[in-house]
């Protein structure tokens, strides 16, 4: 466990150099949310209040969906992994005494939540400062709180084990962009990423929560602005801890099949 | 002569382009379709958003939809044709752009040429999709005029975006590094310029008129467009976007002088 422990500290270091960016994202970041308020208040307006979520929810979600952006998007997997299995350094991580599957998971974890870290606090305080009705609001409950804690700890487990399964696809094909982007799309709506999931019609919603996109950021940001709650939860948490799991091993299973198999690239 | 010179160049750059994405045939079309995916659930999540709503602000399903196919396919060309603005950065970092410096032609046609990247088009085909729902939806009384004015529409937010993708490879020249400052303007206008500028309110709208030019190529020649304005002037707003390019121009040459070569 400590060695992961290592490989998440370094990342974590390696993360926070990048100041001047964090800085440009973090304007993007506010810009778009605010703009993204401003929609939802005209379109909010436009419904006569007959949305399915309220106003101040919608805006709860926004904020912490740009806060916690680095957090939950698919994206942005780890590069240096893409890297690795392009140039052939490959063959350095498969010499160390330790699990891949695991460092690779802690890495990609450590990545996030660096970048997490650094990023929320600015969007946070600001979400919080800003006037009326664009205005974050607190959580609904400190037991609301406390689960919103738990199911994004939950969330991010099942995130980062689906992009490790896109990492596991990489070893098939020589240039994974093109998957990247494609997974990219379906996953970004699929999450609730564009729209949050409540405003899909049933149908399309019932499809949605078969799958395990929807129990990444969904779940903790509707529990936060108290979307979700009552008896709804229970279920939702069980879920995602299905997901985690089922990915996971799907994850390790993959890569007991490549290790066989790997070719070394470059030289 | 000039002008000849530099299509038949600019073509064979294209060209190369093309045939060198080809040799990756899967890949091309996986970003093709990814990027195709990434607009088409952009159109969903409208759809889904209108299916308890009869319109917003005076701008009906089939409105939006216009607008968002607009911005989508002004976006796409842009990119097609721009997107060596866009990684600019690498150019100067390696000194690629020393070389360039050289040779007896235009900067820019080198720039943009080396670039092209044919694999861009995937919102097109989004695009054409909902420009069709969007059309046979509204209610808009078609005449030459209109019809016009979409396709001013469209080059205006092709210029703009190119333009502003102009401005900020220009920065690199500065800051070496790509700031992607400018991505707010870019990506920006992209997905919020969906609905027409005027749902946003004032602060936005002044902004979109005045420091950039937005409304030049959206909100104005929009309400043209859908017959809330008569004034056909408004179809050749538009093309105003002209000075626009002439500033981001001014821009880049002062950069070129101010460049200093790094890279090896």
């Amino acid at each position: 466990m400590r060695k992961y422990l290592l490989f998440f500290k370094l990342r974590f270091a390696a993360g926070i150099q990048y100041r001047m960016a964090t800085v440009t994202a973090l304007t993007t970041q506010l810009i778009w949310g605010l703009m993204e308020c401003l929609a939802y208040k005209t379109i909010a307006e436009a419904s006569g209040g007959n949305l399915p979520m309220n106003y101040s929810s919608i805006v709860s979600y926004i904020w912490l969906k740009e806060a916690f952006l680095v957090l939950f998007n698919t994206w942005a997997a780890d590069n240096d992994v893409f890297g690795m299995i392009q140039n052939g350094d490959i063959a350095y991580e498969l010499c160390r005494p330790v699990s891949v599957y695991s460092m690779w998971f802690a890495r990609t974890v450590g990545g996030r939540v660096s970048e997490a870290v650094l990023r929320c606090v600015p969007v946070l305080l600001c979400a919080f400062l800003m006037p009326e009705p664009y205005r974050m609001g607190l959580p609904v409950s400190m037991e609301a709180f406390s689960l919103f804690i738990l199911t994004t700890v939950l969330g991010l487990g099942v995130t980062v084990a689906f992009c490790m399964l896109v990492y596991m696809l990489c070893f098939f094909t020589i240039s994974p962009q093109g998957w990247r982007m494609v997974f990219t799309g379906a996953v970004d709506f699929l999450s609730g990423n564009i729209i949050p999931l409540p405003f899909f019609p049933q149908e399309y919603l019932n499809i949605a929560e078969l799958l395990p996109f929807a129990y990444m950021q969904n779940i903790p940001f509707r529990i936060y602005c108290g979307d979700l709650a009552g008896a709804d939860i229970f279920p939702a948490v069980l879920k995602q801890i299905m997901w985690l799991c089922l990915l996971v091993l799907g994850g390790v299973f993959l890569w007991k099949k490549v290790e066989k198999k790997i070719v070394v690239q470059g030289g | 002569m000039k002008i000849k010179k530099n299509v038949t160049l600019y073509l064979r750059y294209a060209s190369i382009c093309i045939r060198s994405a080809m040799q990756y045939k899967m890949s091309f079309v996986l970003m093709i379709l990814g990027r195709f995916l990434i607009a088409f659930t952009e159109f969903l999540a409208i759809k889904f958003l209108f299916s308890g709503l009869e319109e917003i602000k005076g701008y009906s399903y089939a409105d939006v939809l216009l607008c968002f196919s607009i911005i989508q396919m002004s976006f796409a060309f842009a990119e097609l044709f721009g997107n060596g603005f866009k990684s600019f950065s690498f150019m100067v970092k390696r000194g690629e752009f020393d070389r360039m410096l050289l040779r007896p032609c235009s900067p820019i046609l080198q720039v943009i040429g080396t670039r092209f990247e044919i694999g861009r088009t995937g919102p097109l085909i989004t695009a054409i999709i909902t420009l069709f729902i969007g059309v046979r939806n509204s209610q808009i009384d078609w005449n030459v005029a209109r019809v016009l004015t979409l396709v001013f529409m469209i080059l205006g937010g092709t210029f703009l975006f190119i333009g502003l993708f102009m401005i900020g490879a220009s920065l690199c020249f500065f800051t070496i590094e790509d700031t992607s400052i400018i991505n707010v303007l870019t990506y920006g206008a992209k997905s919020h310029g969906k609905y027409p500028l005027d749902i946003y309110g004032k602060g936005i709208m002044s902004f979109c008129t005045y420091i950039i030019p937005y409304t030049l190529i959206q909100y104005y020649p929009l309400q043209y467009l859908l017959g809330k304005q008569s004034n056909v002037l408004l179809a050749f707003y538009p093309l105003g976007i002209v000075v626009f390019l002439v500033i981001c121009y001014g821009v880049w040459c002062l950069g070129v002088r101010n460049y200093k070569s790094c890279g090896s």
